[in-house]
């Protein structure tokens, strides 16, 4: 596990790409430490966080790394609320605070066993510095809810696509995908994020065919390294797991379900 | 910047805040070593209860105007899981005061909280017998069975919690008062007369949020948090902070701890202004790990106040 310095960083943004409807933030990072696959960042604008619609944001926002290469860390915005929406403004030039790498990521599989990369929405950000690290070649299945969105699966390599409505790909979910692969392969390993119903379509899909499987959750944080405690989700046996220290890759076996508040956005 | 309080000798005036700042969880995310770098003169523990309890169902945040909603519920592994598992690491904890110089241990102060006086007693008469836990603090906003009442509301039934469990311990206790009262300064009053060493204030402020209204989900308009009520604590508290922190200060004389919104030096200086002892830092952590050091480090140096962050938590 790769682990944060104990402070925040203040970074300058290196430039903003655009991906159909998300925005790929590039964040110059040189002399950061290199996160694992699954791991994150919170992130905060250096001015104007907070003040925003509802006098919010106050707290940072929690970001997987998308990819971390030629000295940038790589990060993928959807506006989808106050904090998100003052990301997504920042232009190249501007800084803002990071906090991280934390929390736990994904384990690469057993030689010889096929990876399977199953993300929905903005939620396949993990799946790309998990691709560009894994040394045998995985298949990729991405789930979007249209076309706009579906542009975001040009992050990954040579990804099969789902959509809800069916303007690119397949017409349904990423799940329908999936069962046809875990059928083919059931040696595989899979590899999910997304939000929560789409997780809990691909955990009990893997439960029902004894495929390993490890979900990268997602919830409301207040901090991101296991101080406040508000972004559990219930575990097998009773309890519950902090996602930014326990996980957010918690292994399916350790879920009865996927909480609905433990996913990305919609 | 040294500081005595309840006889200890502190390095600067900022804790943190019970519950607020995880020192085992963080000593496993962060690389640093965090013997050299600890954010606090003491560390509060977060609220230990006799039984485990495993915390309140999620969704346990909300974020408020320049504010957070918390329902945590007060997750621990209960006496026993604490002095076995949490106090020998909460106890290693050390820091080095001066460049260069040896670290010094931070005081533990264990914060606790029982249904009723029985259960104080319990936790308190357990954590007297330990060496490694410098100070006691009483988290009296559990509701009463009877009436519903914050057991800490009431300056009558706080004064006879404090009286019975002050012969059971010779350690400092400190009482942290509730904020949701009509009189915080005789709440105060009655911890000094039930023989509080000191007190700590302000715990969060009852709050609620509701759903997001949201056309194309399900209906708004119900209760955003699993526990349904949560506590407000962040900068939006801070005015509240500062009012309660004066009276109750202008009413006890023993030492008081303040707390509520504080993010920089500045703020702190005002807690301090209006007659606290020793400041806490809550929040502000959340959103920066080493804030506590940042605080102390803009109090000692009135000119970095409200100013940019220092080279140190820029790097």
């Amino acid at each position: 596990m790769s682990r944060a310095p104990f402070a925040r960083r203040l970074l300058t943004v290196a430039g903003v790409d655009r991906l159909g409807a998300y925005l790929v933030l590039r964040v110059e990072d040189p002399d950061g430490p290199q996160p694992e696959p699954g791991q994150f960042a919170m992130l905060a604008a250096e001015e104007r966080w907070g003040g925003g619609e509802g006098e919010r944001p106050y707290l940072p926002r929690a970001f997987s790394v998308a990819r971390q290469r030629g000295g940038e860390a790589h990060f993928l915005l959807e506006d989808v609320g106050p904090g998100s929406r003052r990301l997504c403004e920042l232009g190249t030039g501007e800084r803002l605070w990071t906090l991280g790498p934390l929390g736990r990521g994904f384990t690469a599989p057993p030689s010889g066993r096929r990876a399977i990369l199953v993300g929905g929405g903005v939620g396949i950000a993990p799946l790309a510095i998990l691709q560009d690290r894994l040394q045998e070649e995985a298949t990729v299945l991405l789930g979007f809810r249209d076309g706009a969105r579906a542009e975001g699966a040009a992050l990954l390599e040579q990804a099969r696509v789902a959509t809800d409505d069916g303007s690119r790909g397949h017409h349904g979910l990423v799940t329908d995908l999936l069962a046809q692969e875990v059928e083919r392969d059931p040696l595989a390993v899979v590899y999910a994020c997304g939000p929560a119903p789409m997780l809990e379509g691909v955990r009990a899909m893997c439960a029902a065919s004894s495929v390993p499987a490890q979900l990268a959750l997602e919830a409301g944080m207040a901090c991101g390294f296991g101080a406040c405690f508000g972004c559990v989700v219930p575990c097998r046996g009773g309890g519950y797991l902090r996602i930014c220290v326990d996980g957010p890759v918690i292994d399916a076996a350790e879920l009865d379900h996927v909480d609905a508040h433990a996913g990305a956005p919609a | 910047m040294s500081v005595s309080f309840c006889g200890l000798e502190l390095a600067h005036p900022i804790l943190n805040g019970s519950g607020t700042f995880d020192a085992i969880a963080a000593n496993k995310a962060f690389a640093d070593d965090l013997r050299d770098a600890f954010p606090f003169a003491a560390y509060v523990s977060k609220t230990i209860t006799l039984e485990p309890r495993a915390g309140n169902p999620p969704p346990r945040l909300w974020e408020a105007a320049a504010g957070l909603i918390n329902s945590i519920g007060l997750p621990n592994k209960g006496l026993q899981g604490y002095l076995a598992e949490d106090l020998p690491q909460l106890a290693g904890l050390t820091t080095v005061r001066e460049p260069g110089a040896e670290p010094q241990t931070v005081p533990l102060i264990t914060n606790v909280m029982g249904s009723t006086a029985h259960e104080f007693s319990a936790l308190v008469e357990a954590c007297e017998t330990r060496e490694e836990i410098a100070a006691l603090e009483l988290n009296v906003s559990c509701p009463n069975v009877k009436t519903g009442l914050d057991i800490g509301a009431d300056p009558l039934q706080l004064e006879q919690l404090v009286r019975a469990v002050r012969p059971l311990t010779r350690k400092p206790l400190i009482i942290k008062l509730t904020p949701n009262t009509a009189d915080v300064a005789a709440c105060a009053q009655g911890a000094q007369e039930g023989g509080a060493d000191a007190v700590s204030l302000i715990n969060t402020l009852r709050a609620m949020s509701l759903t997001p209204v949201d056309p194309s989900g399900p209906a708004g308009g119900r209760a955003w948090l699993g526990g349904r009520t949560g506590g407000l604590s962040g900068p939006a508290i801070r005015a509240v902070a500062l009012a309660q922190v004066a009276a109750v200060a202008a009413r006890v004389a023993v030492p008081v701890i303040g707390m509520g919104g504080v993010q920089s030096g500045a703020h702190a200086r005002e807690l301090l202004d209006v007659g606290a002892t020793l400041v806490a830092v809550g929040t502000e952590s959340f959103r920066d790990p080493a804030a506590g050091a940042r605080i102390a480090r803009e109090l000692g140096d009135p000119a970095r106040g409200e100013a940019a962050p220092s080279e140190e938590s820029a790097r």
